[in-house]
């Protein structure tokens, strides 16, 4: 009886992700309903077991390493033979993976590999009974499906930050993988990993995002959009589509129906009209203030709290009471 | 060369979905169709190519019930060759289901490259593409960002969180398209009259087994109204406190 549930744990340039938790947490919800154990791949470079505690303490029994110099890299198709191969092997009830850039690329091979489904980026997961059943936003997020899987092994993909990483500690039984082939004669080759601005956080981890669009009039006024994230502190910038067509913003900065779809605690719109397809990116948000000169502006009706008026005054005002508020904590 | 692009038919976004009677999808009443978002870059970015190499042949695909031809003729129209409609009494969730359907169809069509959208706009899953690549045994590349094919290889980049990657891989391959690539034409008063002309093929598609469903749709909670709290300069303490003791982020 296959009780057991792999969890991919996701490493980029050595180091292994904040999603890693969530894929080993929602992996470890699974396999306690099945009464088995959680079973999590870490995969990179020389010296990537080194990093395998991690996954012990959100919940990971074994951790299965891959280590080999064509792993530094994001390697798809040696990951995706591996991981097909070990569930085929037998015990495995469900695999679990996060819907990241990554997870999106290596999730579908390994359910076709298997021959199975893929129940993609959902927001919660539970094992019933004979099946999996999970919720997943569709329709931009306007409308919430509820996905029944009845194909075995399930195979699954989490939205990112949809699980809290939980910690579970345990004392992880490390075991060394053995790669399906030469992982160096891959079809498809990343030749480059290039790198962000590390600093900066991104649009699906940040808690807070302040977001700008053409009210700000200017790809300079722009600069006020980050000082009042920087003030935040824990925040990232986006931009509506005007905004990135533009070119006032790179077009990774988008948020909404064809950009990012973001949930943050607090995202902040400014000089944003709220066309459907932006709210559409971020309407699952906590909350959300607008700042923006109509008032009749359709980004009003979503906003817990708005404020009408001129962006290029009202914005620095309130960068100046953040930090301020922050000052005093 | 020769390239395929599969796409969906899908309903326009800007509206305010109802869910149906039976609970398992949105009510159709009313809603406008077109060609989901992304599928329409990778219509785009394969006549493009086409374009430049001055030969070749751009092949539609769609899965569906006779209505997914409306999306098949729009893509005829921006200047695709032909079309193939695989036909269902209705697109099933189960996306290996599909993948399998249009690997079937696909297999024996010597394509050089197949495309699709990263996703589809309405079920969201971006699984078809890399599922039918595993099928055909082809490499692939997900959400390619920009996308260059010359002498039998292709390079790619695909957009990470905060950074981003560039690949390579020899063709056939499978590639799905994000934004970025190419942005879709108008079609043409008289790309609108050859598209009338141009073959449209209907074959039953292979759908196998379907092992994933729906069970039941809703909305989303709704958001509470939206709230006014000032004007101008003046209302900045007025948030700075209610973000601090209401919402409690500050």
């Amino acid at each position: 009886m296959a009780t057991h549930v792999l969890a991919f744990a996701e490493t980029r340039s050595g180091d292994v992700r904040k999603v890693a938790s969530e894929a080993v947490t929602a992996a470890r919800a699974l396999a306690d309903a099945a009464g088995g154990e959680v079973h999590a791949v870490i995969a990179g470079a020389p010296g990537i077991a080194g990093k395998a505690d991690a996954l012990g303490r959100s919940g990971a029994d074994v951790v299965i390493t891959l280590e080999h110099p064509a792993l530094a890299d994001y390697n798809p198709e040696a990951l995706a033979s591996f991981i097909a191969e070990r569930v085929k092997a037998g015990g495995y009830r469900a695999v679990t993976f996060v819907a990241s850039a990554q997870g999106k690329d290596l999730a579908p091979r390994v359910a076709a590999k298997l021959g199975v489904p893929l129940a993609s980026d959902l927001t919660s997961v539970k094992l019933t009974g004979d099946t999996v059943v999970g919720t997943h936003p569709v329709n931009t997020g306007k409308v919430i499906a509820t996905v029944t899987l009845s194909a075995t092994p399930a195979v699954v993909s989490m939205r990112p930050g949809a699980i809290t990483a939980a910690d579970n500690p345990r004392q992880a039984r490390i075991e060394a993988g053995t790669l399906v082939g030469d992982p160096s004669a891959s079809r498809v080759k990343v030749t480059q990993t290039v790198a962000g601005n590390t600093a900066k956080l991104d649009l699906g981890d940040a808690p807070i995002i302040v977001s700008g669009g053409r009210g700000l009039r200017a790809a300079e006024n722009f600069k006020l959009v980050e000082d009042l994230a920087a003030a935040f502190g824990n925040a990232a910038v986006g931009a509506t589509r005007a905004v990135t067509d533009d070119g006032w913003r790179p077009h990774s900065d988008q948020i909404g129906q064809t950009g990012r779809q973001v949930s943050p605690n607090l995202y902040v719109a400014v000089g944003i009209s709220g066309a459907i397809q932006h709210l559409a990116g971020m309407r699952t948000s906590k909350t959300i203030v607008a700042i923006n000169k109509d008032k009749e502006a359709p980004i009003f009706k979503v906003a817990d709290y708005g404020i009408v008026g001129d962006v290029l005054e009202i914005v620095p005002a309130l960068t100046a009471a953040v930090k301020q508020a922050k000052a005093s904590h | 060369m020769k390239i395929a692009v599969c796409i969906k038919r899908v309903p326009e976004m800007d509206v305010r979905f109802k869910i149906a009677s039976n609970g398992v999808g949105v009510d159709e009443t009313g809603l406008k169709w077109d060609i989901s978002d992304f599928d329409g870059y990778a219509v785009e970015a394969a006549l493009q190519m086409i374009e430049k190499l001055g030969t070749g042949e751009v092949v539609v695909i769609t899965l569906g019930p006779d209505s997914a031809q409306e999306t098949l003729r729009k893509a005829l129209s921006m200047g695709a060759t032909r079309a193939v409609h695989l036909k269902a009494d209705a697109i099933p969730f189960d996306n290996f289901a599909i993948a399998r359907a249009l690997a079937a169809e696909l297999q024996s069509g010597g394509y050089d490259l197949i495309l699709f959208g990263k996703m589809s706009i309405d079920s969201s899953n971006a699984a078809v593409g890399p599922m039918t690549a595993e099928l055909l045994g082809m490499p692939c590349v997900a959400a390619a960002s920009k996308l260059d094919i010359a002498g039998g290889k292709g390079t790619a980049r695909r957009e990470l969180e905060g950074a981003a990657e560039l690949l390579e891989f020899p063709l056939p391959a499978v590639v799905t398209i994000d934004e970025g690539v190419a942005r879709p034409r108008y079609p043409s008063l008289k790309g609108i009259m050859a598209a009338k002309k141009k073959p449209l093929e209907v074959k039953p598609a292979q759908l196998g087994d379907v092992r994933m469903t729906v069970t039941t749709m809703a909305l989303p909670p709704e958001r509470p109204a939206g709230r006014i709290i000032g004007e101008g300069v003046a209302a900045v303490p007025e948030l700075v406190r209610l973000l601090q003791t209401e919402a409690k982020v500050l």
